[in-house]
């Protein structure tokens, strides 16, 4: 039977829920699930992950020191040991910042096929769905090869319970650690505690029509009272608004939430290559010949400056 | 320093994409250099300013009509540019050999660039994979690339404004991000100029490369429309925030 080994993300010492939502993904086509854990197992993550569907746990013990167990090199030529130790067939991690860093380094070494951001997989036919073309099309991807690597879009799928019983294993040994890239310094920036772009179920993003820097916190606290997270357009980055980690679209970042609230933005084509996944779309604007009105799910017509006020005001 | 950029040939971002066969999209639509190599390009031009005696070789895979991305590379600022051509769809893997290949004939490269991915297939892992059939080591998504002490020092974003900054010895292989550099616009008198910048090409064939242990071939390919049907919320601002918050707690159930 096909093994897959998939990469575990964690948040404050519990595994994502977008990781979990994985698991989920990949069980529905295969029954043998390998959790490959790099940021240290407790009961806590042991039981989410036997929760879901996972029947093997390996903790891949990387060295304590950060700069060592952060550096994406050393985590990749662990996991690649993973994959060859278990003799895995799949491997899957999450499309996250973390992931693109990652996982591509996995196939490289194992030189092995790879299909990022998928939003399907098929496991026991080796097959991905993945956007292209900036959005505008799914392409169904055929991988052949004898070990073959997914990254999967967050949220793709919502995780589902499973209960089955976890053993785990220590993969101790020494680690490979590569002389040619060290990882010198890293800068959490004021992301700490926030969730990411990526994983948020919530996006309220503005865009040219906050016209300035400062009316920006309308945007920021209305995510603050949502629980959402910020995004903007690539005009509200460009003016200098807002840093370009908020940056939504074809050159920014491709999100997934359950709601993306779009505020003054007009819904170029790449704006949408970075949202248009999204289940609920509500667009807030003051053109109702704008193109995001026509593709939304709700249209709120109406000048955001009387609106984002009185959201705030009402939540 | 000899420094070779790979860059690829896609599709405007701008354009409407038509699908034919269920397989493959129309081509007839406007090409240009990957927005992502544009970064590529231009920080090879800064290196050169610092180090005169560089010189820049853009690399592209792709057909007869990649010339014309190779030639935007030269009018930013590329010395010479070198096409391997094929008409066969090539994934990851077999680009990544054939790039490999190309570099490898045509000299030692002291760093090589890409995009962090292309606009087209969205791959992300063609510098990943360069790097690891030369042996060398590679960092994506770079902001800021510094070479001292034949070092390059270059710090990656990640998202949410994460950064983390790396040391890599040389030869390296580096994505380029876009926070990396603003891309130059070449004036008129440098898309003359070059037009003699020499451009060769060889056939993918030439380059005996040997097939990959494994492959990724599109299948089937659909037009993503997710049609929505939307529904108007009218009223006063205040009727209107009040039922967005009514859809995000009854229907999106995102809010109790
Ligand atoms: C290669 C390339 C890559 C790109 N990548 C991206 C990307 O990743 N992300 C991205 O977003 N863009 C990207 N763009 C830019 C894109 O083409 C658009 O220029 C951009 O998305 C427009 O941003 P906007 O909607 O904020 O501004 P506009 O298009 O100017 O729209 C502003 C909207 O605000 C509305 N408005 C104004 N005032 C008010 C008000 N008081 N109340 C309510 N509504 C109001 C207007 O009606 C209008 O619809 C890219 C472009 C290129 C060429």
């Amino acid at each position: 039977m096909k093994q897959a080994g998939i990469v575990i993300e964690m948040e404050h010492g519990r595994v994502k829920e977008t990781s979990l939502g994985m698991i989920t993904l990949a069980g529905r086509t295969t029954e043998s699930l390998t959790a490959l854990v790099m940021d240290g197992i407790t009961d806590e993550v042991t039981d989410q992950l036997a929760a879901h569907g996972v029947h093997t746990i390996v903790d891949l013990v990387l060295p304590e020191a950060p700069e060592i167990r952060q550096n994406p090199a050393v985590r990749a030529a662990a996991v690649v040991q993973a994959v060859r130790d278990r003799g895995l067939d799949h491997v899957l991690g999450l499309s996250s910042p973390e992931g693109k860093d990652l996982l591509p380094r996995v196939a490289a070494l194992l030189d092995a096929p790879l299909v990022m951001d998928c939003v399907d997989v098929d496991l026991e036919k080796g097959l991905a769905e993945t956007s292209q073309y900036s959005g505008k099309v799914m392409a169904k991807i055929q991988l052949t090869g004898e070990t073959q690597v997914f990254g999967v879009r967050p949220n793709a799928v919502p995780p589902e319970p499973k209960p089955v019983k976890a053993d785990v294993v220590a993969m101790t040994g020494d680690k490979a650690v590569p002389e040619t890239i060290t990882l010198v310094s890293w800068d959490d920036g004021d992301a700490e505690g926030r969730q990411s772009l990526v994983e948020a179920d919530i996006i309220i993003a503005g865009g040219r029509g906050l016209k300035n820097r400062d009316n920006f916190s309308l945007i920021f606290e209305c995510a603050q009272k949502l629980n959402a997270v910020p995004g903007a357009s690539r005009v509200a980055v460009d003016e200098g608004w807002v840093p370009y980690a908020l940056q939504v679209g074809q050159t920014g970042e491709k999100v997934s939430p359950q709601v993306y609230i779009a505020c003054g933005i007009s819904g170029s084509i790449q704006h949408f290559a970075g949202m248009k996944t999204a289940k609920m779309i509500i667009a807030v604007n003051r053109d109702e010949n704008a193109a995001i009105m026509a593709n939304c799910d709700y249209q709120v017509q109406g000048d955001l400056f009387d609106i984002l006020p009185e959201l705030i005001r009402q939540l | 320093m000899r420094i070779y950029v790979c860059v690829k040939h896609v599709p405007d971002s701008a354009a409407n994409i038509h699908i034919v066969d269920h397989l493959k999209i129309d081509e007839s639509v406007p090409f240009l250099l990957n927005p992502y190599d544009e970064h590529a390009v231009t920080e090879a031009v800064a290196l050169k300013q610092q180090m005169p005696d560089s010189e820049i070789i853009a690399v592209c895979l792709g057909k007869k009509g990649a010339e014309s991305t190779l030639r935007s590379a030269l009018a930013m600022g590329a010395d010479r540019g070198l096409l391997v051509e094929t008409d066969a769809v090539c994934d990851s893997m077999a680009t990544a050999r054939a790039l490999h290949a190309a570099i490898l004939k045509d000299g030692s490269p002291d760093i090589i660039f890409t995009g962090k991915e292309s606009i087209d297939s969205e791959g992300m892992q063609t510098q990943f994979r360069i790097g690891a059939l030369f042996g060398f080591p590679v960092a994506t998504n770079a902001a800021s690339l510094d070479l001292t002490a034949g070092k390059a020092v270059v710090t990656c974003e990640l998202a949410g404004g994460r950064t983390r900054t790396f040391e890599l010895t040389l030869p390296c292989v580096i994505g380029a991000g876009r926070g990396l550099n603003t891309p130059i616009y070449p004036t008129f008198p440098d898309v003359v100029k070059s037009r003699k910048k020499p451009i060769t090409t060889l056939a993918l064939s030439e380059l005996n490369v040997s097939a990959a242990p494994g492959s990724a071939k599109i299948v089937a390919m659909t037009p993503l429309v997710q049609k929505r049907t939307p529904r108007k919320i009218t009223g006063a601002p205040s009727e209107q925030a009040a039922e967005i918050i009514r859809i995000l707690k009854q229907e999106a159930k995102v809010l109790s």
